[in-house]
């Protein structure tokens, strides 16, 4: 490709460009929009900024209760998801086995129809099942979406880990378990820790399938969406967007630098 | 690692020992423990649900008491069939079609770009400009769209900065597509929902490209081709089966979402909306079943059809 020193076109440099525009400006407006002073409207540009919003959000009871229950929710389907995740990913990884095809298409399917799908099938099954709505109906939802994320950054890393590092393992005399924990465990560490944070990240901020098994509870994204259907206060919606840019892009970051160096695995199918 | 080999010298008797010699003569066994739990956990919860869904989708509400008729019956299907539910239906598919065609024109220069050109550091800054939005706040990047389109937000500034109000208005004006502000139009949805699902058109694009090996566009080139025909017959058609395989995201994303037309857009609903509407205030859930099984169908078509394109391999 380099070979004949060919440089992109200006046309395509400029469309690749626009795109990447369209792709961030709009994040940078949320931030510009949590200063404004001005509170009725979405005026643009803001009459005048101010940092009062931050203060006014930050004393605001039903956010920080929203947050805790979004932090306990996501760290309980990250953890669910992190045991069932690799333990797929481990049957699949290296394995040929009759329905090996099937495992792993079940394992994404929570992720491959759309969301509206698995929030209504788990709506009806709750409904059938009489169970009511509580805590572990909201878990219950993100664990299963949550497992994807997991198996397939553990399902890469898996297969760039050599055979032979097993094999020599084992040719020491250490046991299976023993391999287990000094050698496969160790190799997939980060890609697990990946896995997880994007796992939470993906859970933190989930709303579609949320809104159906959550009742009258109040997540953090439920509470954003119940402020942007019927606005109350809209720049203290504004800084909670500005939090919730932050807290998805660190571990976003994260993962990236912790899987990079191989095929692409961090997003790859959310 | 030291005391692995340590304790590894130890010779073949302890416990766990034993038990691991155990495991690998089984390969079996150790298969059933791995699958076990994930696949109970899938296959109970969703796959459970799945068929709750379907099972719900043949029920019925008796008109009288509101109530969910637990008797099998096509009647809730038939609903669908009236016009304002086919209205719902057509209204989704076309924006879904519109989103996808669209996004793939958005999406295959930044792609190109990506896998041809960007090299090193540039390459990894793509990389990560790709995936922060994909992965970043769905509601946030909704909301943020919210403040652009609305009527004294940033793009009517903009517009009226570069002295395109008219066009904005005729626009606006325009029967269907248009109305009061681009917030309460299919242009802010339609707008919005490419925003949303773009990256999901970039990353398998990228992915087919960058396994177009260099020799074969060089061969076509020394074989005569000038660079806009090895694009047409050499590259594009390679690159095919990764923008199916993105279209299937940006299509069934658009197909199951009920709250960016909620948030921008007009009153008249979509699929998503509707399910949600029937499932919650009008408690009817056999007809939010029987809507949701409409995308399932169309996906299940669709990617079918994807199959037959190898779209598959490029994702």
């Amino acid at each position: 490709m380099r070979s004949e020193g060919a440089k992109a076109g200006l046309g395509l440099k400029l469309a690749a460009a626009g795109g990447l525009l369209f792709l961030h400006l709009p994040l940078l407006m949320i931030v510009v929009y949590a200063f404004t002073t001005e509170e009725k409207s979405y005026q643009f540009p803001p009459p005048d900024l101010t940092l009062k919003w931050f203060a006014v959000a930050w004393a605001r009871e039903d956010i920080w209760e929203a947050i805790w229950l979004s932090v306990q929710v996501a760290l309980i389907s990250t953890a669910t998801a992190l045991v069932l995740g690799t333990l797929a990913a481990a049957a699949v990884a290296r394995r040929r086995f009759f329905g090996r095809e099937t495992v792993s298409l079940l394992i994404i399917l929570p992720i491959a129809l759309p969301g509206i799908v698995t929030g209504i099938a788990l709506r009806s099954a709750y409904s059938l099942a009489e169970i009511p709505f509580s805590f572990w109906t909201i878990v219950l939802g993100h664990a299963t979406f949550c497992v994807v994320v997991v198996y397939n950054n553990a399902v890469a890393r898996l297969r760039r880990t050599a055979p032979s590092m097993i094999e020599a393992s084992m040719d020491l005399g250490a046991n299976g378990f023993q391999t287990l924990r000094y050698v496969l465990l160790p190799n997939l560490g980060t890609a697990l820790l990946a896995g997880g944070m994007l796992a939470f990240a993906l859970s933190f901020d989930e709303v579609i399938v949320t809104t159906f098994t959550a009742g009258q509870q109040t997540t953090l994204p439920i509470w954003m969406l119940s402020e942007l259907v019927r606005p109350r206060q809209r720049p203290v919606t504004n800084v909670v967007a500005v939090f919730v840019i932050a807290v998805t892009f660190l571990p976003i970051l994260a993962a990236y630098y912790l899987t990079r160096g191989g095929e692409q695995v961090g997003g790859s199918g959310k | 690692m030291g005391a692995a080999v340590a304790t590894a010298a130890d010779g073949r008797t302890g416990f766990w020992t034993r038990l691991s010699d155990l495991l690998y003569r089984r390969s079996g066994l150790v298969l059933a423990l791995l699958l076990g739990p994930p696949l109970l956990w899938i296959g109970v919860i969703y796959v459970g649900s799945l068929f709750a869904l379907l099972l719900q989708s043949f029920f019925s509400i008796d008109e009288f008491t509101g109530m969910v008729r637990p008797e099998l019956t096509l009647k809730t299907y038939g609903e669908l069939l009236h016009p304002a539910n086919l209205d719902i239906i057509l209204r989704t598919v076309v924006m879904a079609a519109l989103v996808t065609l669209v996004g793939a024109l958005i999406a295959f220069p930044i792609a190109y770009y990506a896998a041809r050109y960007a090299r090193g550091r540039l390459k990894a800054a793509f990389y990560i400009a790709i995936m922060l939005p994909l992965w970043s706040s769905y509601l946030v990047r909704v909301y943020a769209w919210k403040l652009i389109l609305a009527k004294e937000g940033a793009l009517t500034w903009g517009i009226e900065r570069v002295g395109l109000t008219p066009l904005l208005e005729g626009l606006l004006s325009l029967p269907v597509i248009g109305g009061p502000s681009l917030s309460f139009s299919y242009i802010g949805t339609f707008l919005v929902f490419l925003y949303l699902w773009l990256p999901f058109m970039i990353l398998p694009i990228q992915a087919a490209l960058e396994r177009v090996p260099a020799s074969m566009i060089e061969a076509a080139g020394d074989l005569g081709a000038r660079p806009g025909q090895a694009f047409r017959t050499v590259i594009l058609p390679l690159a095919l089966p990764g923008v199916v395989a993105g279209s299937i995201f940006t299509f069934s994303l658009t197909l199951g979402d009920y709250i960016t037309p909620q948030i921008v857009g007009t009153s008249r609903l979509f699929i998503g909306q509707a399910v949600y509407i029937h499932q919650g205030t009008a408690g009817n859930i056999p007809l939010a079943a029987a809507f949701s099984v409409v995308p399932i169908l169309v996906m299940a078509v669709y990617l079918t059809i994807a199959k037959r394109m190898g779209a598959f391999n490029a994702l």
